[in-house]
């Protein structure tokens, strides 16, 4: 379904079981401090990104950095990577100044870096990606089984080992793709890993996946830098814990596991959040059918799947990914066409095709940011209004300064840092792009809201007030249909909740009535993610 | 393509272009452009593109340069004010026909598309409006024949792609055959005279001074930039070549817009073939030859992204402008064609570098400024 089940590489995967996953230079010695930065400033144009940043990495821990959507971190490790070059500051690597002047001479000297946004070359193979720029080669020639038979290792490692080396990346969905992009990191004879965000499009079993590897890893003495949104990883993984506001360092090397998170929190955002989801309603305020979808099919994608989501009522999909939710909301949006079944939307049946899903008042925010859903290149209001500017326009013509008005009110109750809407999307920092993306559904008019991991990489402070702005809409009789990976959201913000599986719906039941350990058990019972060899 | 003898008609030389000229890097235009977000909320032009404004800036340097070279080259010509003035309204009377096609092509590269039909369909409408039958209708049935000629052909090459799935590309290369071929066949290869004295006077005569293609040009360019920054159809253009799938999904019918957008620029040649008409007073199968790489040249010149969802009209319409600054300025100094041809395509080169340097340089330059006051 989601990845492709042939070739299970067998007999590799048994010579990988005795070696290292990755070879940790001879010289490592544990607890010594590998990197250490002081007073690193970048600025962007009008954005001063990084303003006095401090960060102490030793060998053998899991370093985590923490800081709202915006604070720098991504900046902060593209300037280790040798993709930005600091303004100003110290660098210094294995006790000695370094300038990175790019991304080569980082990896040259130990650091491999899993970025936020993917960047993977998407109609070369698995293999050519995992081994970019430091090919397998002898006399010239690129040593394609010599390559093809480590990134199988690599993957095999990773709980991955179905996904064919030769395979297009362009082919694989989007967990695929991460997966790649750790083998690259994998890849590299590192003594210093960076994982931006790397749990954002990883289920929950992934996760896990994820950090047996980093376990393995620092064992042998190499650092990790792992950054999150997500608190409970940081306690499960993480050693340290450095935090940025607004480009500094606001405090450094707090214990991950008993840092209040009271502090933690404060710290990044300089106030306290409860970190609590909206209260129900108190009685059923739900009313008529609003969307009803009945029998929808897609062969390998999902199969026979019914269901309804009244006004005002917020339903919530979990399953993992590959379980063919995303398809299933497209489909019922209208960007796929179904096989079998129907979707009608108050009562009546939907022409196929996107317009019409629109003009009957869905909306959807999908799943891939990036590819699916902003135009980067252009202003963020125009990012905003993508969906709604022909509603403000009059006689053909757009109204410029009602769109601008119009996305300054969604920056401002999404916490869009920087707060200027005519910046380029370009320029935001993923989380804020997040945003861009799911405010587009909120400015009011829209009837029924499908939403494919709406808070993918957004910061604590602003994931409430999202979920405030989704439970204020459904009190306004918004219907919401929600897909996410993290079943504590889904279980704290629906109302009823249906678990997918394989492509079917395998329970329905109200909120309240289940657990989260239900869910999981439930979503992973005989996943097809799951059947790797480990 | 055409095996017409080309007849001398007053189509002017119009400047050999190479058919592709190094784009804009995208990475350093977006880092750039976000000095436009920050900058007041005075500049009512920044509509076009953001950071449109500052390249065009650099076009208009290039510009002014090839002015001061033929200063410099022929000063006693450029003393006197008179022959300056009717040299701008020659450059700008030069520029109107290809302007207004390139006006189109901008639409259809923004959009995600490429136009190779421009010249044939220009060549076809010209000469279907110049037909003893469609004469006897007077100005306006010519008029209405070359828009409407214009119009079809692009909504056949709009369906071809949006909806029959061809490349661009493949879809108007053959349409650019088609076009000229059918042409040919219609005027059985003679240059048809046209015998309208409404449509010979437009590009005879002048209003104020100026001459009536250049207004036509300027009502275009106007009707364009309005279109592209102003209408729901412009921001459709930008999302749906910027990104197709974001705007299918944000609800956007990218197939009926994309077919619309070759209509649009089949529309424009109709206009231009009114326009060469005029100057020729007659029209036949090989006119217009190579306009379209002249008009992708221009565009792309002009900051319009190949690859599409960025483009500036007024930058299209410098690029235009920069090429026949160009074609005068050898016809003065007296150059040889090939001459001129090679000289044209350093210059051409030279250009874009010009353009994508002082575009970097400056904006770090600002920033750097910025950083260092703000500290
Ligand atoms: N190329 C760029 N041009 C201009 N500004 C930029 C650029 N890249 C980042 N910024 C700005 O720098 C700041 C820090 O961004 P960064 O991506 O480092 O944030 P982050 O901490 O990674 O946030 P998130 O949690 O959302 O990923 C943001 O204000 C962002 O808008
Ligand atoms: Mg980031």
């Amino acid at each position: 379904m989601a990845l492709p089940e042939d070739d299970p590489a067998t007999a590799s995967a048994e010579a990988v079981a005795e070696a290292p996953l990755v070879e940790a230079p001879a010289d490592t010695v544990a607890g010594e401090v590998v990197l250490r930065l002081t007073d690193v400033v970048k600025t962007f144009p009008g954005v001063r990104a990084l303003d006095g940043v401090q960060l102490e990495v030793r060998a053998g821990e899991v370093h985590c950095l923490l800081g709202q959507n915006g604070a720098g971190k991504s900046t902060l490790i593209k300037v280790l990577a040798g993709v930005h070059q600091p303004d100003s500051g110290q660098v210094e690597w294995r006790g000695e100044p370094a300038t990175f002047t790019n991304p080569q001479a980082a990896m040259k000297a130990g650091i491999a870096t899993i970025y936020q946004e993917l960047d993977l070359v998407e109609d070369l193979s698995v293999a050519e990606n995992a081994f970019l720029g430091h090919e397998y080669r002898s006399f010239g020639f690129v040593r394609r089984g010599r390559m093809a038979r480590h990134t199988r290792q690599i993957l095999s490692r990773l709980g991955h080992g179905e996904i064919p080396p030769g395979r297009m990346v362009r082919s694989l969905p989007a967990a695929g793709k991460q997966i790649v992009s750790m083998a690259r990191a994998l890849s590299h004879e590192a003594r210093l890993i960076i994982m931006d965000e790397p749990s954002a499009v990883l289920a929950h079993d992934e996760v896990g996946n994820l950090f047996r590897i980093i376990r393995e890893l620092t064992a042998q003495g190499i650092a990790v830098i792992y950054i999150s949104h997500r608190l409970e990883e940081i306690r499960e993984i993480g050693d340290r814990v450095t935090v940025l506001k607004d480009g500094r360092t606001t405090a450094a090397n707090l214990p991950a596991r008993d840092t209040p998170t009271r502090d933690l929190v404060s710290r990044m955002t300089g106030r306290t959040i409860e970190y609590v989801f909206p209260d129900r309603p108190a009685d059923d305020s739900a009313g008529a059918d609003l969307l009803q979808v009945e029998g929808l099919t897609r062969t390998g994608e999902f199969a026979d799947v019914s269901l309804s989501v009244r006004a005002g009522e917020i339903v919530g999909i979990a399953g993992l990914v590959g379980s063919g939710r995303s398809e299933l909301l497209e489909t019922i949006y209208g960007a796929r066409l179904p096989e079998a079944g129907t979707v009608r939307m108050d009562g009546k049946a939907l022409r196929p095709g996107v317009g019409a899903a629109v003009r009957a008042g869905m909306g959807m925010a999908p799943e891939e940011r990036k590819s699916q859903a902003l135009l980067l290149g252009e202003p963020i209001y125009r990012n905003v209004t993508l969906a709604t500017f022909g509603r403000y326009a009059r006689l053909g013509f757009t109204n410029a300064a009602k769109e601008r008005a119009e996305a300054d009110r969604i920056a401002e109750t999404l916490e869009l840092r920087p707060r200027d809407v005519d910046r380029p999307v370009r320029t935001l920092s993923g989380g804020n792009q997040q945003k861009v993306v799911v405010g587009r559904w909120l400015l009011g008019g829209t009837k029924l809201l499908l939403l494919d991991e709406p808070t993918r990489g957004v910061d604590v402070g602003a994931r409430a007030e999202l979920y405030q702005v989704i439970r204020a809409l459904a009190a306004q009789g918004v219907g919401v249909l929600l897909v996410s990976s993290e079943v504590p959201e889904v279980l704290g913000l629906a109302d009823r909740v249906l678990v997918m599986r394989e492509g079917r719906v395998v329970r329905e039941a109200a909120a309240g009535e289940l657990d989260e350990n239900t869910v999981l058990d439930l979503v992973m019972a005989g996943s097809l993610m799951e059947g790797a060899p480990a | 393509m055409s095996d017409a003898t080309p007849t001398p008609t007053a189509t002017p030389e119009r400047p050999q272009l190479p058919a592709q000229s190094p784009p804009v890097d995208p990475a350093e235009t977006a880092v750039a452009s976000n000095k436009a977000g920050s900058g007041g909320k005075l500049s009512w032009w920044r509509g076009d593109g953001g950071d449109g404004a500052k390249r065009n800036l650099g076009l208009i340097g290039v510009l002014a340069a090839l002015i001061v070279v033929g200063a410099v080259t022929k000063p006693d010509l450029y003393g006197d004010p008179n022959w300056v003035w009717n040299n701008v309204l020659a450059i700008l009377q030069l520029a109107s026909v290809v302007g207004v096609v390139t006006v189109g092509m901008t639409f259809v590269i923004i959009g995600g598309g490429i136009d190779l039909s421009v010249g044939a369909i220009v060549a076809l409408a010209g000469v279907w409006c110049t037909t003893v039958a469609t004469q006897s209708y007077g100005a306006g049935g010519m008029i209405f024949t070359a828009l409407a000629v214009g119009i079809c052909v692009g909504l056949v090459n709009g369906v071809l792609i949006s909806y029959g799935r061809l490349v661009p590309f493949i879809a108007t290369l053959a349409m650019l055959v088609a076009a000229r071929g059918l042409a040919a066949s219609i005027s059985n290869k003679q240059t048809q005279v046209s015998s309208s004295t409404f449509i010979n006077d437009i590009a005879a005569r002048k209003v104020i001074g100026i001459p009536i293609l250049v207004y036509i040009l300027g009502a275009v360019v106007l009707a364009g930039w309005v279109v592209l920054n102003r209408t729901t159809f412009g921001r459709r253009t930008i999302a749906v070549g910027g990104n197709p799938e974001a705007a299918r999904l944000a609800g956007i019918n990218v197939r009926r817009h994309t077919m619309l957008l070759y209509a649009l620029s089949g529309l424009c040649c109709g206009i231009a073939a009114i326009m060469l008409t005029s100057q020729a007073t007659s029209a036949q199968a090989a006119m217009a030859n190579l306009y379209e790489l002249d008009a992708i040249a221009a565009a792309i010149i002009g900051g319009t992204l190949l690859s599409g969802g960025r483009g500036t009209i007024v930058g299209s319409l410098l690029g235009v402008i920069i090429f026949a600054t160009i074609t005068n300025l050898f016809a003065i100094n007296g150059l040889s064609i090939e001459a001129q041809n090679m000289v044209k395509g350093g210059i051409i080169v030279a250009a874009v570098l010009v353009q994508q340097f002082q575009f970097k340089s400056v904006t770090r330059l600002l920033a750097r400024n910025r950083v260092t006051t703000a500290t």
